[in-house]
């Protein structure tokens, strides 16, 4: 319990004196998180609209399929990304190994079927409401994708949160491909994973902390808007 | 206008209507779901310039009616026309639809009918200024539509419809949950559109509204077309005895 | 997206695949500085386990190997992947364990021996397990104690599967012994009550070796950066930074480099 305390006073004078390696690898987690969260996004939106409104054979299999995905360890993402990637694999010409955009890729994979089976549902129940009017407008299916996307667009956030969640806590797959280098592929949470090693459970758990305040700020913001949202019935 | 010319117009028997060119048809038109036919058989020809009321009680097919005439749903057996041709996607989109709960969307007011216009038409601002004022809605324009009341919603529902330039307008039962006032304004709004050239036809429980609106009456029972009459002769002695026990209130359920 | 360079292919930067044992006592933070300021080359350490840091060097996603694996490192060599192997430098495994040290091992002298005495008494002993130089050289321990633990793993023999800072937490969390290098225990910061109980043995000595990767079998490796690293470490100015490093007063590694031309042997 008394590591609890220390870590909590460590997180905050970390905080507070605004170590600039402390800001480094929380910029670099959220850079390379939000950046896999918008590719996540461009992807399996539209995906997961698709799928909600698209009535075609296998499309339960399809839906299962999706929902399973969700399920993919981080690890095993970064290593079908390292094997990938790395020069002895198929695309190592692209030299992105032990890059951020590597960290991106990986986690955009590991976040997308996320995205896309979250806002399938949450389509799909929208859908519902709209489907008679829609097809009253004789609307083609890009156009309605496009009204359900943006008319769902808050609870499309939370979907985006949930993703970017997942993210930001994971380190299995930032690990392999982004390696852990200093100043240059350091995560929070692989800082985390390297102080642990290093016995330094203090500075850990304080970390932790702080990616713990990160996450829940987030959250907490996005739930403000989503209040305000309600309020005029656009939610 | 059309009542008072169909009775000068003597013989026309009492269950015929003079239509001419219909605007819209069925033939030998049937819905079963679950073995039951739940619209049987129809034979039905809509005269282009006239506000078409369809009535009858719980149950008897009028909305499914509306649904199969508006290619929402495809019939199991029997036809649709539009204008002489089979019912198809091009025509369709000279139909609009408003049904009895508007289906608004989570954005204001102008952004609802702007949604309509971008799909079809022209969404300039102007436009939209002008939609929404021919339904007095203006003042709200950049108001949650969703917050609005039932009135002013539905009202919005039937600006959207009219956005489109239909040159038939479905209505089911639009007015049914909405306070007189408001129901009043909708009855304009329609009458209204009709005078600019829409064929309307609308379904309605409602005896007064019926009087009020209806040129023609379709009425139906069970899934089955009993009689299309002027209106005038339709309230004053229907043909059918279902029809008779319907407007004194005792044919309730289908 | 495509703006940050990789840093291998950069002609700025090495990619040094090491060991986190080795990245952890923070020698690399120590000497690389010093190396960047004399070329303005700078190296990115990857941190893994041994086997971790072999595989990624045969797959060419790294210019530069150096870990404490002698054996695996000659294969490497061997089987074409790297162009030679040199020693660099050398620091000592030492055995510790829980202060009331229920095997009474406590300042023996010889490695083996130790071991010996902890099985028969069936203390608790954490092992990484996961085939990395140092759980090679703790194997190579049992073997000369005449005793084989994997058969009691799971009972007093834990196999952790880890590397040395997560199996040193272990130990120290089951009350257990364990082999590790002096330089992560001594930077190791949840010591909890253990201390050291057995080193100096000459068993315990652990020798590092420094490769090039092979540009013939991976054209991309930064050969010009890579050799200037190497030369540079194994040249006087690198050595003595190498000796120069200390914690807590300690200097935890001891430079060995053989002159080019001599046989990298040496045990």
């Amino acid at each position: 319990m008394q590591d609890f305390g220390e870590a909590f006073g460590l997180a905050f004078r970390l905080v507070l004196s605004a170590d600039p390696d402390l800001l480094e690898i929380v910029l670099l987690s959220l850079r390379v998180s939000l950046s896999a969260v918008a590719v996540a996004c461009l992807l399996g939106l539209p995906l997961g609209a698709a799928v909600a409104i698209g009535r075609f054979p296998g499309r339960t299999g399809v839906v299962v399929l999706l929902n399973a995905l969700m399920g993919l360890p981080p690890v095993v993402v970064g290593l079908m990304i390292y094997l990938l990637l790395s020069n002895a694999g198929p695309m190592g010409w692209l030299g992105l190994l032990y890059t951020p955009t590597a960290m991106i890729i990986a986690q955009s994979v590991l976040i997308t079927p996320i995205v896309a089976a979250l806002s399938r549902e949450v389509v799909e129940q929208l859908h519902s409401e709209y489907a008679e009017h829609f097809r009253s407008l004789s609307l083609s299916r890009r156009q309605a994708v496009a009204a359900l996307l943006w008319d769902a667009r808050y609870s499309l956030l939370t979907v985006g949160l949930a993703g970017f969640g997942r993210a930001v806590a994971e380190v299995g797959a930032v690990i392999i491909v982004g390696g852990n280098i200093d100043h240059l592929t350091r995560v929070m949470t692989t800082a985390i994973a390297l102080e642990t090693s290093r016995g330094d459970l203090g500075l850990a758990l304080a970390l932790g902390i702080i990616l713990l305040a990160i996450a829940l700020s987030v959250n907490a913001a996005v739930m403000m808007l989503r209040v305000t949202a309600s309020r005029y019935a656009y939610a | 206008m059309p009542e008072a010319a169909l009775r000068t117009v003597v013989p026309v028997p009492r269950r015929e209507l003079h239509v001419g060119d219909p605007v819209a048809e069925a033939r030998g038109l049937t819905y079963s779901a679950g073995g039951k036919r739940l619209v049987d058989g129809v034979d039905l020809r809509l005269p282009a310039d006239s506000i078409t009321v369809v009535m009858g009680p719980n149950g008897a097919g009028k909305s499914l009616l509306l649904r199969l005439l508006h290619g929402l749903i495809p019939p199991t057996a029997g036809y649709v026309f539009c204008r002489g041709q089979p019912l198809s996607p091009e025509l369709r989109k000279q139909q609009a639809m408003v049904f009895q709960r508007p289906v608004l969307l989570r954005r204001s007011v102008a952004a609802n009918v702007r949604f309509v216009l971008r799909v079809r038409g022209d969404s300039s601002r102007e436009r939209i200024e002008a939609i929404l004022n021919e339904v007095g809605l203006l003042p709200y324009a950049h108001q949650p539509a969703r917050l609005l009341s039932g009135g002013e919603q539905q009202r919005l529902a039937l600006a959207r419809a009219l956005a489109l330039s239909p040159s038939i307008m479905f209505m089911d039962e639009p007015t049914a949950s909405l306070d007189p006032a408001s129901t009043a304004a909708i009855e304009t709004i329609v009458r209204r559109a009709y005078a600019g050239g829409t064929k309307i036809v609308y379904v309605t429980h409602d005896l007064g509204q019926a009087r009020r609106l209806a040129d023609d009456v379709v009425f139906l029972n069970r899934g089955r077309l009993l009689e299309h009459t002027p209106a005038g002769s339709f309230f004053e002695d229907p043909v059918s005895r279902e029809a008779r026990d319907y407007l004194a209130g005792r044919l309730i359920l289908s | 997206m495509f703006s940050s360079a990789t840093p291998a292919a950069a002609e700025s930067s090495v990619l040094l695949q090491s060991t986190t044992s080795t990245a952890n006592s923070g020698l690399y933070d120590y000497i690389l500085p010093m190396f960047e300021n004399q070329t303005g080359i700078k190296v990115n350490v990857v941190a893994v386990g041994t086997g971790q840091a072999i595989k990624n060097a045969q797959n060419g996603d790294g210019d530069v190997l150096l870990v404490h694996a002698k054996a695996a490192e000659e294969k490497f060599v061997a089987e074409g992947y790297g162009v030679e192997r040199f020693d660099v430098m050398y620091n000592d495994f030492i055995i510790v364990g829980p202060p009331q040290d229920p095997a009474g091992i406590r300042g023996m002298e010889k490695a083996p021996a130790a071991l010996a005495r902890i099985a028969r008494e069936e203390a608790k002993f954490a092992s990484r397990g996961d085939n990395s130089g140092t759980h090679k050289k703790e194997m190579a321990l049992w073997k000369a104690a005449g005793t084989d633990p994997t058969r009691a793993s799971g009972t007093w023999y834990r196999e952790t599967g880890s590397g040395m800072g997560a199996t040193l937490n272990a130990a120290v969390g089951m009350d257990a012994y364990a082999l590790t290098d002096r330089a992560t225990w001594i930077s190791f910061r949840n010591k909890g009550g253990h201390e050291i109980l057995v080193d100096g043995d000459r068993d315990l000595f652990n020798q590092y070796g420094v490769i090039l990767v092979n540009p013939d079998r991976y054209p991309n490796v930064n050969v010009e950066g890579g050799q200037r690293f190497i030369d540079w470490i194994l040249g006087p100015e690198g050595q003595a930074a190498i000796a120069g490093y200390t914690l807590h007063g300690q200097q935890l590694f001891f430079p060995n480099a053989r002159s080019a031309g001599e046989a990298a042997g040496q045990d």
